[in-house]
C-alpha cells in the first residue's frame, strides 16, 4: 500500500523509531568518533598491543560505513573476541582487575562497534563508551584527560542525540549536548564539594592500582639514581612561604643507607617516634610540600624537619614519614631547620652500624683510607684529608659512567674516575668507614627549581641525589656531598650545570631549548592549580571547607541528608525554573494558573483545550453555590486576555477575587 | 446595534425553523463573515427552507437553482440573446444575480455547471460576453448536497469545497420540535406571511462591525496552533491552508458579535472549528471526510494559550 506509507513519511516520523533500523551515516560518525575521543587517553595506558588492535578495529568499522558495505560476520567477531580475552589473561598474568579489566572493554568497545547496526547495538556502544570515560580516571586524573574525557562525553551524547533527532545539524546537536552538560554542571559542583571523600584506599581497588610508580626506593646500587635522572617527571612541589633556602640547602631527605654489602646499599635499621630526635635551629623554613604518590612512606622533607603536623612521623635517621603509603597525590606543611645540629648523642649501635664494611671488598680504597687515616689527628682531620685525596683524583661526574665489577669503589676511584652521584656517596662513605669515621649514604633530592610562573618549587625525578653524612664527636651527624667535589655545579644549578659538554642531556634541559622549558613552567603552573584545587580536595580539605561554612564535626547519617537536601532543593530549582521556561511570566498567565490549581483541588482541573468561558459553565454546573464568584472570574479572565491591553489594576483585582474566592 | 440585528433575526427565524438554534447560528455567522455555506443532509430535513428564511428576513433578492445532471453553465450565469429591435445582443442575467442564491442538490449537476457557480462565487462577478458584470452586494450562496454515496452525483473536488467557508448538516429536529412542526402550519406559508426583520444594509453593517472585533495575540496563537496541529497529525492527509485559517478567525469573530462580545475567544474558535475544517481535510489512509469525533480529538489536543 503505497498511499500510507507516502503519508507516515509526510508526516514526519522518523524512520528508525520503529528499531529495526539499521545505522546512518551519521550517526555512525558520531559514534566512531565518540569512541575514538573515548580510547584516546587509554591508548597512552594500555598495552602496546591492545592500543593497536583498537585502533585497528575502529578503523575496519569507519571504512566499512564509509563504503556502506556490511557488518563482518557474527563467528568472526566472536571469534576476535575470543583471542583478545586470552590475551588479556596472558599479557597481564590475570584477568579480574583494574588493567586488564579496561584493556579487554577497550577492544570490547571495538568488537561491539563491528557488529553495531540495530538501535540497542548504538546504545550498548555509548553506554561502553561512559564506563570507559570513567575508567580513563583509575590511571591519570590530569588536566588534559579530563579535557579530553570531557570532549568524549560530549560526542557520546552527541551520538544519543542523532538517535532520538536525526534530522538535527551537526552544530546543533553539539550545542544540545554542551547543554546537556552545563545542567548537568551544578549537580557535579554540589556532590563534588559535598560527597562525603573516603580517607585511605578506594574501597575495592584492585592490588594492582599502585603499581608502576616512580621514584626513589630504599636500597642504591650503581646506576639506580643515574636512571631515574633521566625521568622529568614531578616528584614533589613546594612553595615556601617566605624566600626559599639557598640552593645549597635544598637537601630533600629519602631513605638513609648504612649497610653495605660490596654492590648494594641498604636502609639503615631506624626507629620513628612522634618527636624530632634533636632540637630545631637556626633559620627556619615554613613550605607546602605536595608530593606525587610513590607508594612509599617518606615524605621527603627538607632538612631538618620539626613541627609537622600530627600524623608525621620522625625516624632517627631525621626522615620524615607519613604513617600510611602514598598513594595518591598528598599535600602536607612542613618546617624546615637547615642548621640544626643533629646526631650529637648518636646511640652506640648506630655508630657501630655505620663503620661496618664487607670484609675483603676494595682492597686498594682500604689501603689508602687507612693511610689517610694513620697520619691524621682526629676524626676531623680525616675528613679533610680524605676530600682533598678524592678531589686531588679528578674524577669525572657523568651520566652515563662504565660498568665496574666486583669492587666498584675500587674500579671507581682508581680505574675508570667516572661516576654518578651514587658512585661519589658510595665511594667516599666506604673510605671513610674504612678511615675509623662513621658515615653513611643519604639518597633523597637535591635541588629544585622555582617555576617564574607561580613561584612554586618544582622538584622532579631527575634531581634525585645521593650524598653522605659523617659523624665526628661533639658534631654530630656532618653532610657531606662528595660529587661537589667533582661537579660543584651540581649543587648551585642542577643537572645540566654539572655535566660536561656534549654530554646527552634531557631534552628540556638543554639550554637552546629554553622557549620549552618556558612554556612547560607555564603548563606546569596550570597543571599545579589543577592538582591544588580540584585533585587536592580531599577529606581533610572538605573538613576545614564545610567547618568554614559553620557544618564541620557532622555525623555520617547528617551529612547523608545534607546532602540528600542540597540535591532535591538544586532538583526543585532546577524543575522550577524549566516550570516558569515553559510558562510565559505573565502576572494573568499565573493568576489563571492558580485558579484552576485551586480548583483541581476540587476535582475541577481545566483541560489545557477547554477556553476561559466553556470551564466557566463547567465549574459554575459543579458548584452551583459560587456559580456567580466563578461565573466573573472567569469572564474577567476571558476579557483581560483576550481583549487587550489589560491593566495592571484589573489584573491585580482579578488576583484579589481569586483569593478570596472561599470554596466550600 | 449589530448584535441586537442578530438576536432579532434569530429569534424570528427560530420560530419557522424549530429547534434548529445552533445550526441558525451558524448559518448567520456565515453570511455575517461574507462566507458561502454548504449545508450536508438528507433530503426533507429543511435546508432549502433555511435558505428562504434567511432571505425573507433579511429582505435579500432569492433565487433558487435546482442543480439537475442537465443543467448547464448559461442557465445559472445567464445567456446573450439577439435582439431583433436593437439588432444586438442583449444578455440575460441569469439566477446568479441575486443576493441569496439557494443552489440546491449542487453536487446532482456536472463539474463544468458546478464550477461555473463556484467561480462566481470566489469573483463575485460574472464575465460575459467580454463584459464583466459585478454581482450583488451582499452576495451569498447557501449550497445543499446530499451526501455524495447517493447514486448519480458528482462529488464536489477539494478545490471547490475549500470556496464554502463553512459546512453544517441540520439533522433530524428532537422530538418537541417535531411535534411542533408537525402540529403547525405549514412553513411555505409561514415564510411567505414572514415580513423582513433587518435590512440589507444591517447585514453589511453586522459585517462590518464582525471584521473590527478585537483579535488579542493569545489568540491569533492559539489558532496558529490548531493550524499547525492539522498539519502536524498524524490522522490528517495534509493539513489546513492559510485561506482555511483566515476563514476560521473570520467565522470566529462573526461568532462573538452574535454572542455579544466585543471580542474572539477561543470557545468562539472552538465552535467554528468543525463547520470551517470538516470539509477541508481528509483522513490519512482513505482520504475521506473525518468525522467529527476525530476533529474534536484535535481539538483537545491542543492547549488554549
Amino acid at each position: 500500500m503505497p498511499g500510507p506509507a507516502m503519508f507516515r513519511r509526510r508526516s514526519g516520523t522518523a524512520p528508525h523509531a520503529t528499531g529495526a533500523a539499521t545505522l546512518q551515516a551519521d550517526q555512525g560518525a558520531w559514534l566512531l568518533s565518540a569512541a575514538a575521543l573515548t580510547l584516546a587517553p587509554h591508548l597512552l595506558t594500555l598495552p602496546l598491543w591492545v592500543s593497536a588492535l583498537s585502533v585497528l578495529l575502529l578503523g575496519w568499522r569507519a571504512s566499512l560505513l564509509w563504503q556502506g558495505r556490511r557488518t563482518p560476520n557474527t563467528y568472526l567477531i566472536v571469534l576476535i573476541a575470543i583471542g583478545a580475552g586470552i590475551g588479556v589473561r596472558v599479557a597481564f598474568g590475570h584477568f579480574f582487575g583494574k588493567d586488564p579489566g579496561l584493556a579487554f572493554l577497550a577492544l570490547l568497545l571495538g568488537l561491539k562497534l563491528l557488529e553495531t547496526s540495530t538501535m540497542r547495538d548504538i546504545r550498548a556502544v555509548i553506554l561502553l563508551c561512559f564506563f570507559l570515560q570513567l575508567g580513563v580516571f583509575f590511571d591519570n586524573q590530569s588536566l588534559p584527560v579530563a579535557a579530553l574525557t570531557l570532549g568524549a562525553s560530549l560526542l557520546s551524547i552527541g551520538a544519543l542525540l542523532s538517535l532520538s533527532d536525526p534530522a538535527a545539524g551537526t552544530r546543533e546537536r553539539l550545542r544540545t549536548s554542551a547543554l546537556l552538560l552545563a545542567q548537568g554542571l551544578p549537580f557535579m559542583l554540589m556532590l563534588f564539594v559535598l560527597f562525603p571523600r573516603i580517607e585511605g584506599p578506594l574501597w575495592g581497588l584492585p592490588a594492582d592500582a599502585h603499581s608502576g610508580m616512580s621514584g626513589l626506593s630504599d636500597t642504591m646500587a650503581p646506576g639506580s639514581i643515574s636512571n631515574l635522572s633521566l625521568s622529568e617527571a614531578i616528584a614533589f612541589r613546594a612553595e615556601f612561604s617566605g624566600t626559599p633556602p639557598r640552593p645549597a640547602q635544598r637537601y630533600w631527605r629519602g631513605p638513609v643507607l648504612s649497610e653495605f654489602d660490596g654492590s648494594t646499599w641498604r636502609a639503615a635499621r631506624q626507629f620513628e617516634g612522634e618527636r624530632a630526635p634533636y632540637a630545631p635551629s637556626g633559620p627556619r623554613f615554613e613550605y607546602r610540600i605536595t608530593l606525587e604518590a610513590h607508594n612509599q612512606r617518606w615524605l621527603l622533607a627538607l632538612d631538618y624537619p620539626a613541627d609537622a603536623p600530627e600524623g608525621v612521623r620522625y625516624t632517627t635517621t631525621f626522615q620524615a614519614l607519613s604513617t600510611q603509603p602514598l598513594r595518591s597525590r598528598t599535600r602536607l606543611d612542613l618546617v624546615a631547620y637547615p642548621e640544626t645540629v643533629v646526631g650529637l648523642d648518636e646511640t652506640a649501635p648506630v655508630l657501630d652500624a655505620a663503620l661496618r664494611l664487607p670484609p675483603d671488598s676494595n682492597p686498594r680504597t682500604r689501603a689508602l683510607a687507612r693511610e689517610l687515616a694513620a697520619g691524621s689527628a682526629s676524626p676531623a682531620h680525616t675528613l679533610a684529608r680524605t676530600l682533598d685525596r678524592m678531589r686531588a683524583i679528578d674524577l669525572t661526574y657523568t651520566l652515563r659512567p662504565p660498568l665496574t665489577g666486583g669492587n666498584g669503589v675500587d674500579a671507581f676511584l682508581f680505574e675508570t674516575r667516572r661516576g654518578f652521584c651514587e658512585h661519589f656517596a658510595s665511594a667516599f662513605v666506604f673510605m671513610m668507614r674504612a678511615a675509623g669515621v662513621p658515615a653513611r649514604v643519604v639518597t633523597g633530592y637535591q635541588g629544585g627549581e622555582i617555576n617564574p610562573v607561580d613561584g612554586s618549587m618544582i622538584v622532579r625525578q631527575s634531581d634525585a641525589h645521593a650524598w653522605a653524612e659523617v659523624w665526628l664527636p661533639q658534631r654530630g651527624w656532618i653532610r657531606i656531598d662528595p660529587t661537589a667535589l667533582a661537579a660543584p655545579g651540581r649543587i648551585e644549578s642542577g643537572l645540566a650545570g654539572a655535566l660536561p659538554a656534549g654530554e646527552a642531556l634531557p631534552l628540556f634541559m638543554r639550554p637552546q631549548f629554553s622557549w620549552l622549558r618556558d612554556l612547560r613552567f607555564r603548563w606546569e603552573a596550570v597543571s599545579n592549580s589543577w592538582n591544588q584545587w580540584v585533585l587536592g580536595y580531599n577529606s581533610e580539605r572538605q573538613r576545614e571547607f564545610l567547618s568554614r561554612l559553620g557544618l564541620g564535626e557532622l555525623g555520617w547519617s547528617t551529612w547523608i541528608g545534607i546532602l540528600g537536601v542540597a540535591a532535591a532543593s538544586l532538583m526543585g530549582l532546577l524543575f522550577a525554573w524549566a516550570l516558569r521556561q515553559a510558562q510565559a511570566s505573565d502576572p494573568l498567565d499565573r493568576a489563571w494558573a492558580n485558579f484552576s490549581a485551586r480548583l483541581a483541588r476540587h476535582g475541577l482541573s481545566r483541560h489545557p483545550a477547554e477556553g476561559p468561558l466553556d470551564y466557566g459553565r463547567r465549574l459554575a454546573q459543579a458548584l452551583p453555590g459560587h456559580a456567580a464568584e466563578i461565573t466573573d472570574i472567569t469572564t474577567r479572565y476571558a476579557n483581560l486576555r483576550y481583549r487587550p491591553p489589560a491593566t495592571p489594576e484589573a489584573v491585580r483585582e482579578l488576583k484579589r477575587r481569586i483569593r478570596t474566592l472561599k470554596l466550600t | 446595534m449589530p448584535q441586537r440585528h442578530a438576536t432579532t433575526l434569530l429569534e424570528a427565524a427560530s420560530q419557522i425553523i424549530l429547534g434548529k438554534e445552533h445550526e441558525l447560528q451558524l448559518a448567520l455567522s456565515c453570511l455575517i463573515a461574507r462566507g458561502h455555506l454548504l449545508i450536508e443532509d438528507m433530503p426533507g430535513v429543511g435546508k432549502t427552507t433555511l435558505a428562504h428564511v434567511l432571505a425573507r428576513l433579511v429582505g435579500l433578492h432569492f433565487q433558487r437553482i435546482q442543480f439537475t445532471s442537465d443543467l448547464l453553465p448559461a442557465d445559472i450565469v445567464g445567456v446573450s440573446v439577439f435582439d431583433r429591435a436593437t439588432s444586438s445582443f442583449r444578455f440575460n442575467a441569469g439566477p446568479v444575480f441575486a443576493q441569496l442564491i439557494l443552489a440546491d442538490e449542487i453536487n446532482r449537476a456536472t463539474p463544468k455547471t458546478q464550477s461555473a457557480l463556484l467561480e462566481a462565487m470566489e469573483e463575485r462577478q460574472i464575465t460575459a460576453d467580454g463584459a464583466t458584470l459585478p454581482l450583488p452586494d451582499p452576495f451569498f450562496v447557501i449550497a445543499t448536497q446530499n451526501p455524495s454515496t447517493q447514486i448519480g452525483t458528482f462529488p464536489l473536488p477539494e478545490s471547490q469545497l475549500d470556496r464554502f467557508l463553512m459546512r453544517i448538516r441540520l439533522g433530524y429536529p428532537d422530538r418537541a420540535a417535531e411535534r411542533a412542526l408537525l402540529m403547525g402550519e405549514a412553513r411555505r406559508e409561514l415564510i411567505e406571511r414572514q415580513q423582513p426583520v433587518i435590512a440589507p444594509d444591517d447585514l453589511i453593517e453586522m459585517q462590518h462591525a464582525a471584521q473590527a472585533l478585537q483579535v488579542a495575540d493569545r489568540l491569533i496563537d492559539y489558532v496558529q496552533n490548531l493550524l499547525a496541529a492539522t498539519r502536524q497529525s498524524d490522522e490528517f492527509a495534509g493539513g489546513l491552508s492559510p485561506r482555511a485559517g483566515l476563514g476560521l478567525l473570520a467565522a470566529a469573530r462573526a461568532w462573538a458579535l452574535i454572542e455579544g462580545r466585543d471580542h474572539v475567544l477561543p470557545e468562539d474558535v472552538q465552535c467554528m472549528f468543525p463547520h470551517v475544517a470538516g470539509h477541508r481535510l481528509h483522513l490519512a489512509g482513505d482520504g475521506r471526510a473525518p468525522a467529527p469525533a476525530a476533529l474534536d480529538r484535535l481539538l483537545q489536543s491542543v492547549p488554549v494559550s
